[in-house]
């Protein structure tokens, strides 16, 4: 087999693990995380009732159950509705935050077999700025699936999903913008390489960017407290006439898309894929495991915390909200932009 | 006193700069996370906890908890003598909102009653649980305390209960 064709076959296997292994399979899990952690903090037991030949395994059968149910439920369009949009919505929203996750930094480079293996699916130098563009992408089909449902609550909430945007937006990018200066690179791959090379997480360089980011990064998420475009309580949302596997992707979608946030963090801020004490790129395929399994420990860790915090917090009112992003979060990631560069200008 | 002034909590810096907050809040749900894991992985292994993980009751295995007052399917009691409380005065047909209650009326052999129920029938698919019947029965004849919650039939011709059942001398069955 030539060294091109071995090349993209690689590539391929890397991205569908990346998507299909990683992605859907810890949103799936997700779902089940959800139900349990709040039940379980609630003092109650949660859903328990799936079972397969009597083994009820906590529950584990109840993501199973529900993605069996939504296959199998009828795909209702409402009239006054854009046959088109209304189904290519829930797809740019899923695929938006699938791609991102392809270019998630699973693991650094190591030599097994008598060749290097590079465990990052995409590897791309503008890769930060990459992921932050195709997740805001994401919006779109949110905005998109409430215009094209012709429904006014539909519409209602796509309109809070585009104001919340514009309140996260800024601050997720501005947020990093210290770190990345720090780093000196916009590639997700040198960035923890950064960090292994100093033996020096970013949580502990720039705090302040971490909190400021993880907040930001929760709004991206359209998770509570920022589940403002959802509104379950009160409109229901952008995906009010959605039913059956495209309801099913858009609820996919807020898993993913914590999956994407929680990468970056554990990228830029927790070391990525190291772990310290290991020169994990010297063990050969071992080191390449070690690297995945650690970076998908930090991975679930961060998501146990924000799912905490999801089912902590109540819902922010929308002027909080826009409050929050522009006179809190911005000036507080410029702040921290400026020191940053002061701070390396009188180090140097 | 019966008013008692609460005041209201203080904006301070600590709270308006929300993190301090949140973390309080994330510290009730994480002990409340960690303690009800602890014991319900202390109780899976057979260690007697003080308290349950969870407060739910598994309802359909476990039996469902009611109060001794709590308002429940109707009830209609006997004298003394075995015969039926029910004068057939029609106050409880009468006042029912929902209309759920029809009864036809016959002669008491007993010279001192001046009528009793022949039927008695409430159609508990309409019913709407107020009491009213049982306020505004004169002879006590009616009471909504047989603890019985499960009520559900497959047909409505099955919602209904006719006066033997409602006595209790003969157990609610499925029409065939």
């Amino acid at each position: 087999m030539s060294l091109a064709l071995d090349q993209a076959a690689w590539t391929a296997a890397k991205v569908v693990f990346a998507i299909f292994g990683f992605g859907l399979g810890i949103a799936g899990f997700l779902g089940w995380v959800e139900r349990k952690q709040s039940a379980v903090m609630q003092d109650r037991i949660g859903a328990n009732r799936a079972s397969i030949f009597g083994f009820r395994a906590l529950g584990l059968f109840h993501p199973i159950a529900d993605a069996i149910k939504m296959l199998t439920k009828e795909d209702f369009v409402p009239r006054g509705a854009d046959k088109t949009l209304h189904a290519l919505a829930p797809m740019i929203s899923l695929g938006a935050g699938l791609f991102c996750l392809a270019a998630l930094p699973f693991g650094g480079t190591v030599t097994a077999l008598g060749r290097a293996w590079d465990l990052q699916p995409i590897a791309s130098p503008v890769g930060v700025p990459l992921v932050l563009a195709v997740l805001a992408l994401g919006a779109h089909g949110i905005v998109m699936a409430g215009y094209a449902s012709g429904s006014g609550y539909g519409l209602l909430g796509a309109l809070r999903g585009a104001a919340q945007m514009v309140a996260y937006e800024v601050c997720l990018a501005a947020s990093l913008a210290g770190v990345l200066f720090l780093y000196g690179t916009l590639d997700l791959q040198e960035a923890v390489l950064w960090q292994v090379r100093h033996g020096l997480w970013g949580i502990f360089v720039q705090p302040l960017a971490f909190l400021l980011f993880l907040t930001a990064g929760a709004a991206a998420t359209k998770r509570a407290p920022f589940d403002l475009p959802e509104g379950e309580s009160e409109i229901v949302g952008y995906h009010v006439e959605y039913s059956g596997m495209k309801f099913g992707m858009f609820l996919m979608t807020d898993f993913v898309e914590s999956i994407v946030i929680c990468g970056l963090v554990t990228a830029l801020f927790l070391g990525g894929w190291s772990v310290p004490g290991l020169n994990l790129p010297g063990m050969g395929a071992l080191g390449g495991l070690l690297m995945a399994a650690s970076f998908s420990v930090k991975v679930l860790l961060l998501l146990f915390l924000l799912m905490q915090i999801r089912w902590t917090l109540p819902r922010f009112r929308f002027d909080q909200l826009l409050d929050l992003g522009w006179k809190n979060l911005l000036p507080l990631s410029l702040l921290n932009f400026l020191a940053t560069i002061w701070g390396i200008y009188l180090w140097r | 006193m019966t008013v008692r002034p609460v005041e209201r909590p203080r904006r301070t810096f600590g709270t308006q700069i929300y993190l301090l907050e949140v973390w309080r809040g994330l510290a009730i749900t994480f002990r409340h996370l960690f303690v009800n894991l602890g014991r319900h992985a202390l109780r899976a292994l057979g260690v007697k906890t003080a308290a349950p993980g969870a407060v739910t009751i598994q309802y359909p295995e476990d039996p469902a908890v009611l109060g001794r007052r709590a308002r429940t399917r109707h009830r209609l009691l006997k004298r003394g003598d075995g015969a039926p409380r029910c004068t057939a005065c029609l106050l409880c047909e009468t006042i029912c909102p929902a209309k759920c209650i029809r009864i036809t009326a016959e002669d008491a052999p007993d010279p001192r009653i001046e009528k009793r129920a022949k039927t008695f029938d409430i159609d508990l698919g309409l019913c709407v649980f107020c009491g009213y019947c049982v306020e505004a029965c004169p002879v006590d004849a009616i009471r909504m305390d047989a603890q019985d919650v499960e009520l559900s039939a497959y047909t409505r011709r099955d919602m209904i209960w006719n006066m033997p059942e409602l006595l209790g001398d003969v157990p609610k069955l499925p029409r065939v």
